[in-house]
């Protein structure tokens, strides 16, 4: 029989116009929590104000985990705050993407110690990684685009919305 | 009808758009009155302390980076003149290094407190404000990464002076900027002092006695806007600051009005230190002569093997200070940083404690909003000007 | 006044409770008995005029010493601008000290901070609760005999620690 296939809507002209349209309006409003923990959370400031200027991608902070898409990880995560961030993703509605900014969330950073989490991939499902210490504000922007890239590739989504099947993620590593 | 007279208690962060970071209050309310604000701290201790006992005294620079990391280059500033009065080569610091480490200091000064108003005004709701600080600070961060390399974490001073001299070009770019500030700070002060609403939420908000201040530990521009007159920069002077000529504000109001003010004109005499330092920048070395401490210069290590030893040496078993402690406190933008080192002889610190000016500011934050409404509470947290890395290490 | 004159008045006051005077890089640092801690700093801050306690820590030297622990008091007098250090010897099986928050308000959080990383009780202290650790952490991070990494990670080798 083969490798069983995920139940979907199928690849017809119609469903994937559609998918695109839901794709299309997930990628152009992109709603980042304002959740900054530590020094990248200054960067991430420094991006949404005038000069870098988030708002011209659609790419609006909001303060409430409820409104939000994406959340960024800005910053260390120490073993006190993990339980903290843990509520604030499980509050947010799905579909909702990780944004691992800076060394500290990826990896821990240069901070190897008994207080520290050694990167949130630990714990949440991190969909972008951004290098950095911090990463530059083109750094997160081009981070930013990567995630929306990853939104604009996804399959099944106008399915998955009205309840047949499940999103099919497309693997962006190997492609 | 019994009327219900229990207070309410509500929790403030540490996920909240105003707490600068990740702050948690827990707040006990008699209506909108706070009657006990409690602050939990922690949600961001790295153990900075901790790793730099694991640390060379060389490999501590970067980490003191990341505690303000709205000022930087003070936490660099605070940790090598901590290490030089360890190693006791605190007058062999060449004049240049000196003048290039007020320039910076002072450069720092204005870009945290440039976010400090942009954060305080935009919490209690000024947008404009945020926007056109962010505009003048974006210029301190190009400078930072011509000198350093890097926009925020410069890592740019050394035990012995700098890292490497300044690009061609950039003091005249300072000179400019520094020429244009007074203005720009005008431009804030139009925008906030004269307004209404500002001046309803900042004045009599969180005020704060000079006893009571001394006795809970404030520093920097809360304290000075209490009446009392100390700023390290003067008192204890250290990198060369006895030669400048600048006004410390003092004012006795001692509420979030009077620290606006402190603040705003600590930023015009910054710029003024800055002009006078450009016009004492002269050529000479940027390291001191110590090859037991300082990393010989670049071109030696890769032409000569006697250099390549040499940075072997320093960069994998670092110096030796002879034991003895010492504590150095330097003029944060936030208030009195202090580095207090113990020796034991080895290369890596028996004992690093740093005196961060924000977590002992936040003390009086109870003090402050206590008996006030609980809008205050937002103002509060702006005008102490906290930082949750320095606050947490 | 001068840091030896200071040192003379204290030596005075309190002539058997003073241990120790050691000078290292212009800055004076006295050691003196762990009892007499409330009243050494009360006496230093209405006697002397030190009244502002910039840092209180502790300092653990595991190995290098016979006595643990030492607290140590970073006192400066705002009127005269001088700096004075005054330390405490505390041992491992009575890591106790008496509270100065009665002296300083700001050494509330200070002492709360020793408590939860070097683990030093401070006796009378109106709050003692850890800071900046989580409430149910076991052990004090900054004890030598505390791992950087944590007790329940294998240390990394690759590096100079």
């Amino acid at each position: 029989m083969g490798v069983e296939q995920p139940k979907t809507l199928g690849s017809g002209f119609v469903t994937t116009s559609l998918d695109k349209l839901v794709n299309w309006s997930r990628a152009s409003s992109m709603w980042p929590l304002t959740f900054g923990l530590a020094c990248c959370a200054i960067e991430m400031m420094a991006t949404g104000a005038a000069r870098f200027d988030l708002d011209r991608m659609g790419i609006l902070f909001r303060a409430s985990p409820r409104q939000a898409d994406v959340i960024i990880i800005a910053g260390t995560v120490t073993k006190k705050m993990l339980p903290v961030i843990k509520t604030v993703y499980e509050q947010m509605p799905e579909p909702r993407y990780v944004i691992a900014m800076g060394a500290c969330a990826s990896s821990g950073g240069i901070f190897d110690t008994y207080s520290t989490v050694q990167g949130i991939d630990e714990h949440l499902p991190v969909d972008v990684y951004i290098p950095g210490c911090p990463p530059r504000p083109e750094g997160l922007l081009y981070g930013l685009m990567k995630l929306q890239e990853k939104i604009r590739a996804e399959r099944n989504t106008f399915g998955a919305a009205i309840g047949v099947g499940e999103v099919v993620v497309p693997d962006m590593v190997s492609s | 009808m019994a009327v219900n007279t229990e207070t309410m208690t509500i929790n403030m962060g540490p996920q909240h758009p105003s707490t600068h970071g990740v702050l948690q209050l827990i707040l006990d309310l008699d209506g909108e009155t706070v009657v006990k604000a409690t602050p939990h701290i922690g949600f961001l201790h790295r153990g900075i302390e901790k790793l730099s006992e694991h640390r060379t005294y060389h490999q501590i620079i970067p980490l003191t980076d990341r505690m303000d990391y709205l000022a930087p280059m003070h936490n660099n500033l605070g940790y090598v003149l901590a290490v030089e009065k360890l190693l006791g080569i605190t007058d062999e610091i060449p004049e240049r290094a000196k003048v290039i480490r007020v320039i910076l200091a002072e450069l720092t000064r204005l870009k945290s407190h440039l976010v400090w108003l942009a954060c305080h005004a935009l919490d209690i709701g000024a947008m404009t404000v945020f926007i056109y600080c962010f505009r003048e600070r974006e210029f301190i961060m190009n400078t930072y990464e011509k000198i350093s390399g890097a926009r925020m974490t410069s890592n740019y001073f050394r035990v012995g002076g700098l890292s490497a001299d300044l690009p061609e070009g950039v003091a005249d770019e300072i000179r400019q900027f520094a020429e244009e500030m007074p203005a720009h700070v005008a431009e804030y002060e139009g925008l906030l002092t004269g307004n209404k609403i500002w001046q309803m939420r900042t004045m009599g908000v969180g005020e704060i006695s000079a006893e009571a201040a001394i006795d809970i530990g404030l520093t920097g521009p809360a304290l000075r806007a209490s009446g009392v007159d100390w700023d390290l920069r003067r008192d204890n002077p250290y990198s060369g600051y006895e030669d400048y000529d600048f006004d410390v504000p003092v004012r006795e109001e001692c509420d979030t009005w009077a620290r606006y003010h402190c603040r705003l004109e600590e930023m015009r005499q910054a710029s003024r230190i800055i002009l006078q330092a450009l016009d004492k920048l002269e050529e000479g070395p940027i390291l001191a002569d110590c090859p037991q401490v300082c990393l010989p210069p670049k071109q030696d290590v890769v032409n000569t093997i006697e250099g390549l030893i040499h940075h072997f040496k320093i960069v994998t078993e670092g110096f030796k200070p002879e034991p003895g402690e010492i504590y150095q406190g330097v003029e944060n933008p936030k208030g009195e940083l202090g580095y207090y080192l113990v020796s034991d002889g080895s290369p890596m610190p028996l004992r690093m404690k740093v005196r961060p000016p924000s977590f002992i500011n936040l003390q009086a934050l109870p003090q402050m909003c206590e008996g006030r409404l609980l809008a205050d509470v937002i103002a509060v947290i702006g005008t102490l000007d906290i930082v949750l890395g320095e606050i947490d290490r | 006044m001068s840091d030896q004159a200071i040192v003379e008045k204290l030596k005075a006051k309190f002539s058997s409770a003073v241990l120790d005077v050691v000078e290292h890089r212009g800055e004076t640092t006295v050691t003196v008995e762990k009892g007499q801690i409330v009243e050494v700093c009360t006496f230093m801050r209405d006697e002397c005029g030190y009244n502002f306690l910039c840092d209180l820590c502790g300092v653990d030297y595991l190995g290098k010493q016979e006595v643990r622990f030492m607290v140590v008091y970073n006192l400066y007098n705002i009127a005269t601008k001088q700096r004075f250090r005054v330390k405490v010897p505390v041992t491992e099986e009575d890591a106790t000290v008496d509270t100065v928050s009665t002296v300083w308000g700001t050494a509330n959080w200070m002492e709360r901070e020793c408590w939860d990383l070097m683990g030093i009780s401070f006796n009378g202290h109106p709050d003692q609760r850890r800071i900046l650790m989580p409430a149910d952490w076991e052990g004090h991070p900054l004890r030598k005999d505390y791992p950087v990494q944590g007790p329940d990670r294998e240390p990394y080798q690759g590096r100079l620690s």
